[in-house]
């Protein structure tokens, strides 16, 4: 089971429908998770980093069109029927997103929330269920859990509700936990018991996470392997300590050079000239190149470069790949 | 900083400042007795989370929100009371740079419009042509193409409204600019880049800043002098080096070690001190010390006496009654605070 992958993607290609042509979100992106470890999805708004998720779960908008191959626990998704799809996900599969309002209903009391997934998909009675909320509720660190199960929602502070999502993504034990940008909303202090509480309950239950970030910090502490994701593609993949200390790719170095160090005195910030594509307007070519500072020759304006290893391991799709430094940060 | 002058004189003062804002669930105490001076030339940055106060105290530099107590000074002048028309005068002394620009402009002005606006609100240019060369020139200021001018602010790139919004700030002149949270809905790529403008545009001509985030690597970045708040009170300032060295409050010093760093050994083997629970209700702040709640150091002491800001260094103030010995005994034996 731990060499097998829990969620894996290849080749997986979302295209959405809008009024001003065919967006395309995701293109052609492969990836996998195992039990036990962490994938993060990095990249800026647009990159496509949370569509992919959402395509390989099934939950992509309906104006989408998505290909690929994805498979959940072995089991090929496109196989099965929509209903068994939706059940396999409910079973196996956990969700936290950055606002837990989209998550639960403003007019049931948290612990009813969680326990209706129990109820689905365990096979548990209204009362095990109650009593299997307030087990969860005090695993994701809720004070006198046993009174906040009859809480709403609006009576719990953001990071609590935030808590009771991830107490209900967890409920049934799943085999993935999908976080997309779970901590952006809250304050640094409350982001920091968050991070710790997932890491914690991954380590209890084994489960395989895809963490969606932004945040390159946040990234450098959770995360097994990182996929740097650019105008719907991955540009740099790899373990998260090679991709960081050794970025190939000028849009990862230059990501990771942009942040303020305090503790480099630095008055001028690297920056990155322009903003990110939207999904609509696409360059031809390496879709990073109109803002890259090494573009070298007219290559990288017509042909996309392909996805290719720098290490073992670790790929990168440039045709100028940043040498290995040893010390470069 | 390094290299830059900044003279004494204060631009604005804020003196034992308190904004409440009466509730069905009782008083907010949003602004709890806040005393500060940002001087000509400087960067003061205001850090805090949601519920601090800082962008309360922001606002009320502006006379945004009504003082409940205290005093607001600007340029030397008490502007506490002043009239709704004399408040005129003032925002065009202290001009405001808001988080969402999308939010912030009108979405059917062109941005010259937008940009225009202040010249004429203020009576800036003597004629239309005058005001379309100030507004070209401001224009050039913050790295805009003169023929966005034309353009709505839904054509625009988040960036490019920032720069808007910070155009349109630099319009009046103002003594002083209020930046509240001027990155944070920004991509990564794009915060470098108004980081960037915002330190050269007050480099070029010798701007003021009252620079409000939560994000302590951008304030640091950004100021000569940083305040920290908590619960609607300053709980430490001083130079942003001395602090993100030697925090001497409990609170600064956990704030910094949550903050993440994109350096995978070292985030993960990071002494970090988590703060159990949530930041209490300004409504009902705790006894005593406020940070007592939720400090791994808190004492008996805390609960009786409410700690005033003191000096404990040059330039640097702490309000703990335990301030320094307390950050050193959390760091010696850093204590995870029990799950709350």
């Amino acid at each position: 089971m731990t060499d097998e992958a829990v969620l894996s993607v290849a080749d997986l290609t979302v295209t959405i429908g809008t009024r001003r042509g065919a967006a395309r979100a995701v293109a052609g992106v492969d990836w996998s998770v195992r039990a036990g470890q962490t994938l993060a999805l990095v990249g800026e708004s647009g990159s496509g980093k949370s569509m992919s998720v959402l395509a390989a779960t099934g939950l992509a908008p309906r104006a989408a069109r998505v290909t690929g191959d994805v498979r959940l626990l072995g089991t090929d998704l496109a196989t099965l029927s929509a209903a068994r799809r939706r059940r396999m996900r409910g079973r196996h599969v956990g969700f936290v997103f950055q606002d837990p309002m989209t998550s639960l209903n403003p007019v049931l009391t948290v612990g009813r929330q969680i326990g209706e997934a129990s109820e689905a998909h365990l096979g548990l009675t209204r009362r095990a269920a109650r009593a299997r909320a307030i087990e969860m509720l005090e695993l994701v660190g809720i004070p006198s859990a046993a009174e906040r199960v009859d809480a709403y929602p609006h009576q719990l502070s953001g990071g609590m509700r935030q808590r009771a999502v991830i107490a209900m993504a967890l409920v049934c034990e799943p085999d993935l936990l999908i976080a997309d940008e779970p901590t952006t909303a809250l304050d640094v202090t409350t982001q920091a018991q968050i991070v710790e509480l997932v890491a914690d309950l991954q380590r209890r239950l084994g489960t395989a996470v895809v963490w969606i970030s932004h945040d390159l910090g946040v990234v450098a502490g959770l995360a097994d392997t990182v996929a740097v994701m650019y105008g719907g593609r991955i540009v740099e993949q790899g373990a998260v300590d090679a991709v960081f200390a050794e970025p190939a790719h000028p849009y990862t170095a230059a990501l990771l050079a942009a942040r303020p160090d305090p503790d480099a005195n630095v008055t001028e910030l690297v920056t990155i000239p322009g903003t990110p594509p939207s999904p609509l307007e696409l360059p031809e070519g390496c879709a990073f190149w109109p803002r890259c500072s090494v573009r070298g020759d007219s290559r990288c304006e017509r042909e996309l470069p392909p996805l290719v290893p720098v290490a073992a391991g670790h790929q990168v799709r440039t045709f100028y790949p940043r040498q290995p430094t040893g010390e470069d940060r | 900083m390094t290299g830059k002058s900044v003279a004494t004189d204060a631009v604005a003062e804020l003196t034992d400042l308190a904004v409440r804002f009466p509730t069905p669930a009782g008083v907010v105490r949003a602004v709890d007795g806040v005393s500060l001076k940002v001087r000509r030339g400087e960067t003061l940055g205001l850090v805090g989370e949601s519920g601090s106060g800082k962008s309360t105290t922001g606002l009320a530099l502006l006379r945004l929100v009504e003082p409940t107590a205290g005093t607001v000074q600007v340029a030397g002048q008490d502007v506490t009371r002043w009239s709704r028309r004399r408040l005129r005068r003032l925002r065009r002394r202290v001009a405001m740079v808001f988080q969402d620009p999308q939010a912030s402009l009108d979405p059917r002005h062109t941005v010259g419009a937008s940009i225009a606006e202040p010249l004429a609100v203020h009576r800036l240019a003597a004629s239309g042509a005058a005001r379309r060369d100030r507004v070209a020139e401001l224009l050039d200021l913050v790295g805009l193409r003169r023929d966005l001018a034309e353009r709505h602010p839904h054509e625009l790139s988040g960036g490019q409204r920032q720069r808007v919004g910070i155009a349109r700030a630099l319009a009046g002149e103002p003594d002083l600019i209020v930046l509240d949270e001027p990155i944070a809905s920004l991509d990564l790529s794009v915060q470098a880049q108004i980081m960037n403008l915002l330190r050269g545009l007050q480099r070029e001509l010798g701007l003021t800043y009252l620079f409000i985030a939560h994000d302590l690597a951008a304030v640091e970045h950004m100021s000569d002098r940083v305040a920290v708040m908590y619960l609607g009170r300053i709980v430490e300032s001083g130079a942003p080096a001395q602090i993100w060295r030697e925090p001497a409050h409990p609170y600064t010093a956990a704030l910094l070690s949550a903050v993440p760093v994109a350096d995978p050994p070292v985030q993960r083997s990071r002494q970090r001190i988590i703060l159990a629970g949530d930041v209490p209700s300004p409504i009902d702040p705790p006894t005593g010390c406020r940070f007592r709640t939720r400090c791994p150091q808190a004492r008996p002491d805390c609960a009786q006496t409410d700690p005033v800001l003191v000096e404990i260094g040059t330039g640097h103030e702490a309000a703990c009654l335990f301030a320094g010995e307390a950050v050193r005994a959390m760091r010696a034996e850093p204590v995870n605070a029990p799950s709350p």
